[in-house]
């Protein structure tokens, strides 16, 4: 049967959540009506933004251009997760110290894209990093203060290995 | 915007996808980047997404007989890691870190992007720079059909209402073989303003055998057949003198700038391709 709502499980931020979602919600739309995770947000809703970017199986996603039906057993997480657990405590703390937003609607996107270049590990260049945060628009910084932020935290997180 | 309402199948076998497509507006869901981009616009409203992202043995990218098969559901990503791609599909690894972004490229497939055929996306100028081509499969079961005449006009390829792309294949490159590759886009990742992807065989100190498929300059990637022929004479000059492009104006630059530009970009993808070992 094809179905217009299916019954969905999967793990956000470590918690099992069962729901019922129409096949056409997207993920980042489930994820603020059906969980009240609010940090994800809604920009453009055509994949150009990058407002809307979570982790789905440990990668990043656009959230707007993945259905919640196709998460179905998936782990996913978003800024609360990140936040909370701790990950990005650093990135967090440099993006306020640098001034490295102002509106904030992009930074949750944006924080979530850093952390997963800097989860690789090496020392990204300036380029490495541009590049990598290519797909996430900021209206407010003009970035330099975003790039000095995500370079201060991979050089402090080298040091500190 | 929101998608207008639709029913959605995951299905657990190409037969099943392909039965499903026999339903009116049924569409498949492979990466959905493009796809749900147009749902989200509204741009397009299918009664049913087919989803086949849970279809076993379309993910692999392997060599073989002198050719390189990427399985349609491999994501951008895992191809731009893939040994296979770096070593024997240089072309479409100098493409890859062109398309989209890194979320984008996560989830993005190889075939998704060929079967949707935008006219400024990379990867269909790619294949037809290669002289590549697809299979597919439908009711009456495989096919394989060329580049060449896959591309049919603005987001319309040869595939059936019923057919399901399946894999890409490229000649594997030799030592002989050069590819060009070169793009203008107001933002890294974004859709072109105009692009240019290229092979060609090292023949002495010259070129033979030169593809130049332009993408951003019409309905489908288009092939500049005149300016081949001049830069195999190697004359790089007289090769964007003869660039018989006849693009549009659209959003991003009139047809008189994306004219100026593919000549701009042939001159640079020119140099790629005379480089010894590019």
């Amino acid at each position: 049967m094809n179905s217009y709502a299916l019954d969905i499980a999967l793990t956000v931020n470590g918690e099992r959540v069962s729901k019922r979602v129409d096949a056409r919600k997207t993920l980042v739309d489930f994820l603020r009506d059906d969980l009240a995770l609010t940090g994800s947000h809604v920009g453009c809703e055509h994949g150009v933004c990058g407002a809307c970017t979570v982790r789905v199986d440990g990668e990043i996603i656009r959230g707007c251009l993945m259905l919640a039906a196709q998460c179905d057993g998936a782990t996913v997480d978003t800024i609360e997760g990140m936040s909370d657990s701790g990950e990005i405590a650093d990135l967090q703390t440099a993006f306020e110290q640098r001034n490295a937003l102002q509106c904030g609607y992009c930074t949750p996107g944006m924080l979530a894209a850093a952390q997963d270049l800097l989860k690789r590990g090496a020392i990204p260049s300036r380029d490495d990093i541009r590049e990598h945060l290519s797909g996430n628009y900021c209206r407010c910084t003009g970035y330099h203060a975003i790039v000095d932020a995500v370079e201060a935290v991979a050089q402090a997180r080298a040091k500190g290995r | 915007m929101k998608p207008a309402p639709f029913a959605y199948k995951k299905v657990r076998s190409l037969d099943e996808a392909v039965a499903l497509l026999g339903e009116k507006e049924a569409k498949v869901l492979a990466g959905g980047q493009s796809l749900i981009a147009t749902l989200n616009m509204r741009l397009s409203s299918p009664s049913l997404l087919i989803d086949i992202n849970g279809l076993d043995g379309l993910s692999g990218i392997s060599e073989k007989g002198g050719a390189v098969e990427v399985g349609a559901l491999a994501r951008h990503a895992q191809a731009e890691r893939s040994d296979v791609i770096a070593k024997h599909a240089p072309l479409i690894a100098r493409a890859l870190p062109h398309i989209g972004h890194p979320a984008i490229r996560n989830r993005g497939t190889l075939g998704g992007s060929i079967a949707f055929a935008d006219p400024a996306a990379e990867l269909p100028a790619c294949l037809l720079a290669l002289d590549g081509e697809v299979d597919a499969t439908g009711p009456k079961g495989k096919r394989t059909i060329k580049a060449q005449d896959f591309f049919r006009g603005l987001f319309e390829t040869a595939l059936a209402p019923q057919e399901v792309l399946t894999a890409i294949r490229v000649p594997a490159a030799d030592k002989g073989a050069r590819v060009g590759f070169a793009e203008l886009a107001r933002r890294h990742g974004d859709y072109a303003i105009v692009g240019l992807a290229a092979s060609a065989r090292a023949d002495g100190k010259g070129l033979s055998n030169v593809r130049l498929a332009y993408f951003g300059v019409g309905n489908t990637p288009v092939r500049a057949k005149k300016a081949e022929a001049a830069l195999a004479s190697g004359n790089i000059e007289a090769a964007v003198a003869a660039l018989d492009l006849d693009p549009n104006d659209d959003v991003q630059a009139t047809a008189r700038l994306k004219k100026h530009l593919a000549g701009v970009l042939l001159r640079r993808v020119a140099k790629q391709l005379l480089e010894a070992g590019s």
